[in-house]
């Protein structure tokens, strides 16, 4: 039974005041006009003056709000949430060689960092190793390089990883990379079924907007899916894919195409899961997602609260889940590093603040703060530890953890919680139309949409339309930081010496075994006795690097190039 | 004969970076303005870009970069330019760059940076007074022969 917030009288009463607290608000404004000709959020949703029980008059408690924990999960995804434990303080790093990360590690779980984030560099985003002729001035720059197996060693070392849980952001290689964490662990003596973790492993929001691209979308799915089916069998605690809508979101979506585009994905990789012949309750519940927290403070707190319950229902009335783990959209959040100004950078802390407080007020599992220098480069030591601290804190001082989805039965936000689903479940119905997100892809129709909504965004900007401090009101110049962080360009020469010395030293019959073994699974049928993952464990134990690896996929599978369309 | 024509511009990603939302919307910018565009989609080596430049017969060089690799595909595209007498080419940078690389990337021939925060119609205001569509005869390099105009 449905249970309305309101009856129908007391709706009627307010229905008859609100219209008249309307006649007084136009009155006013013919003495004092409103300050901008239309108001709306960074995403360009139009939003009214005040919010009132009308806008939320259709609402049922249970079906809708409910209680955290609960089916459909708007309020948070714990029955507990931040009253047990806060989320994790998970710090994207990576930087120059793997003992440069490593120690960057150390330094951030000393300040009270809860879990790890790796970011690679491009030459390892791309499946090429530091030597490859395409990976010239790129070493360590973006991330950290990883080419081999030793790489992955330095790069956890003393650190426990049966402890800490470890996210990794790659995608097209994320195979690679996982059997490198997996028999790295192994050697050290951690058992797989005790390894927490997180790939990225989205194939398909690459495509759309972050563009590390390799294999073409169908077997970039298959190699997604022998992940999912090995993670299922064999890594039970890790988390699979980490359904990206953050990337969108920096390349110019809206709120509403970022949340649409990655549930979207989310869909496909579970129809593809299926067609594997792996039962939804049996691998959903690995499934994990990560958003970008905007500058539009309620905007982001609506999508991500939509977010959750969009996911439940999808997973309980499309797919069929009955466990309620399989319905629970577990997420990470990262603030947004285009929001983020090279102009006056002091000011982004600020900006990072509002943004990781929207992504604790939506009940975010995980939580990195972009840097106040993160803008120029990867952060200095300097300006990382007031990131963290930043999120400290929210989580011990500010009070607001102290209770559960404290804005739940806001006028506003519920009616803006209830919008983006609305808007996104239009998305939802067009690419089902179109046939699916691959079918979607191939006609550049996620693509564009972004592409049009960020030269909207960019041609409000420009007329003033979209206010950015220090860009385009109280404009100022970029300061002369005094903590950027230096890297050195050494580093390319020294990581492409030991790479090659790693090649030399290892037993080439054993490698080459290896790697046929891996081409065999390859070129046969998708299914569990060619899931890649057990042979590249195998490989990279017998000396393979990344790129070797990635190229044999390239052989196999074929290649993709960005069309480059705008 | 030199004969009026519209500015012909490439819009390039040079590396294996991917952050192409500043690429895109110039090169949007740049049609809307009214000169022709060719943009190379990402992960684009000096080599090819070079390559595309000069069978596409362009005026302007647009390189956009994020990952902080200027500090090889930058001058490596000028002095690929200069090895195939194609460095009457302008080539102009957006992006990210340390306050330190600015002089020398102007110092080895890059005509102008923009940094965040720039805006489209100055982009668009420079280039239709720095650049102006070349004119030349056709010439064999290692990339094909160059268009005579």
């Amino acid at each position: 039974m449905g249970k309305k917030i309101l009856s129908e009288s007391a709706l009627e009463s307010i229905e008859k005041e609100y219209g008249e607290w309307l006649a007084e608000y136009r009155k006013a404004l013919e003495k004092v006009p409103e300050r901008l000709k239309r108001f709306s959020t960074v995403s360009d949703l139009e939003i009214k003056p005040l919010y009132t029980p009308l806008d939320i008059a259709n609402k049922d408690f249970s079906e809708e709000i409910g209680f955290p924990g609960i089916y459909p999960f708007t309020r948070g995804v714990q029955g507990t949430m931040y009253r047990a434990r806060l989320w994790t303080m998970r710090m994207f790093a990576g930087l120059g060689t793997s003992e440069d990360t490593n120690k960057r590690f150390h330094y951030l779980i000393n300040h009270g960092e809860t879990g790890l984030s790796t970011a690679f560099d491009f030459p390892t985003l791309m499946g090429y190793d530091t030597d490859s002729p395409l990976a010239r001035g790129e070493c360590g720059k973006c991330g950290v390089a990883i080419d081999t197996l030793e790489d992955m060693q330095r790069l956890f070392a003393n650190i426990n990883l049966e402890q800490v849980t470890a996210s990794m952001t790659i995608n097209p290689p994320a195979s690679v990379i996982w059997a490198m964490y997996i028999a790295n662990a192994e050697n050290e003596g951690y058992s797989k079924n005790k390894l927490g973790g997180t790939i990225q492993n989205d194939c398909l929001k690459e495509f759309i907007a972050q563009k590390t691209l390799m294999l073409p979308p169908e077997p970039s799915l298959r190699l997604v899916t022998d992940t999912v089916e090995y993670g299922t069998k064999q890594v039970p605690r890790w988390n699979t894919i980490s359904i990206s809508g953050y990337h969108i979101r920096e390349a110019g979506s809206t709120a509403v195409q970022e949340l649409a585009f990655t549930i979207y994905d989310g869909i496909t990789y579970v129809e593809e899961a299926i067609k594997r012949g792996l039962k939804v309750d049996e691998f959903a519940g690995r499934l994990s997602f990560f958003w970008n927290s905007h500058i539009d403070f309620f905007e982001e707190i609506a999508k991500m609260r939509a977010s959750r319950r969009m996911w439940a229902r999808i997973m309980k009335e499309r797919f069929g889940a009955k466990d309620p783990r399989s319905m629970l959209m577990r997420f990470h959040t990262q603030t947004a590093g285009c929001s983020l100004t090279a102009q006056e950078p002091y000011n982004n802390v600020i900006r990072t603040t509002t943004e990781a407080l929207a992504a604790i007020l939506s009940g975010t599992q995980s939580l990195h703060t972009n840097s106040l220098d993160e803008v120029y480069m990867i952060p200095s030591e300097q300006a990382v530890l007031i990131a963290l601290r930043t999120q400290q804190i929210l989580g011990d001082e500010i009070g607001v953890t102290q209770v559960i989805d404290p804005l739940a039965g806001s006028y506003f936000v519920e009616a803006l919680t209830d919008k983006m689903e609305e808007e996104a479940n239009v998305y939802i119905r067009k690419l089902d139309e179109m046939g699916g997100m691959v079918a979607a892809i191939e006609r550049d129709f996620p693509q564009m949409e972004i592409a049009n909504a960020a030269f909207h965004y960019q041609k409000q900007v420009e007329a003033g339309e979209k206010i950015v401090i220090g860009v385009n009101k109280y404009k100022s110049g970029r300061p002369d930081l005094e903590f950027v962080l230096k890297l050195d360009e050494e580093i390319e020469r020294m990581q492409i010496e030991r790479t090659d010395r790693y090649r030399q030293s290892r037993d080439k019959a054993g490698f080459r075994k290896a790697m046929d073994e891996l081409r065999r699974r390859c070129e046969g049928p998708p299914c569990w006795e060619n899931n890649v993952m057990p042979a590249l464990i195998e490989a990279v134990r017998a000396g393979a690097t990344e790129q070797e690896c990635c190229d044999l996929y390239r052989d196999v599978f074929g290649t993709y190039t960005d069309p480059g369309t705008f | 004969m030199e004969r009026a024509r519209k500015l012909r511009i490439l819009v390039a990603k040079p590396g294996l970076d991917g952050h192409d939302r500043g690429a895109r919307v110039v090169a949007r910018a740049f049609r809307d303005a009214g000169f022709e565009v060719i943009y190379t989609g990402c992960h684009q080596t000096p080599e090819q870009i070079v390559s595309t430049a000069i069978q596409e017969d362009v005026d302007m060089i647009g390189l956009s970069i994020l990952s902080g690799a200027h500090t090889y595909s930058f001058p490596k595209v000028i002095e690929l330019l200069r090895e195939n007498d194609a460095d009457d080419i302008s080539v102009i940078g957006g992006g990210i760059f340390p306050l330190e690389d600015i002089p020398k990337l102007k110092e080895i021939g890059i005509k102008e940076l923009f940094e965040p925060g720039a805006k489209l119609g100055d982009i668009i205001e420079w280039v239709g007074h720095n650049i102006k569509p070349r004119t030349g005869v056709a010439q064999r390099t290692q990339f094909g022969v160059r268009a005579m105009d």
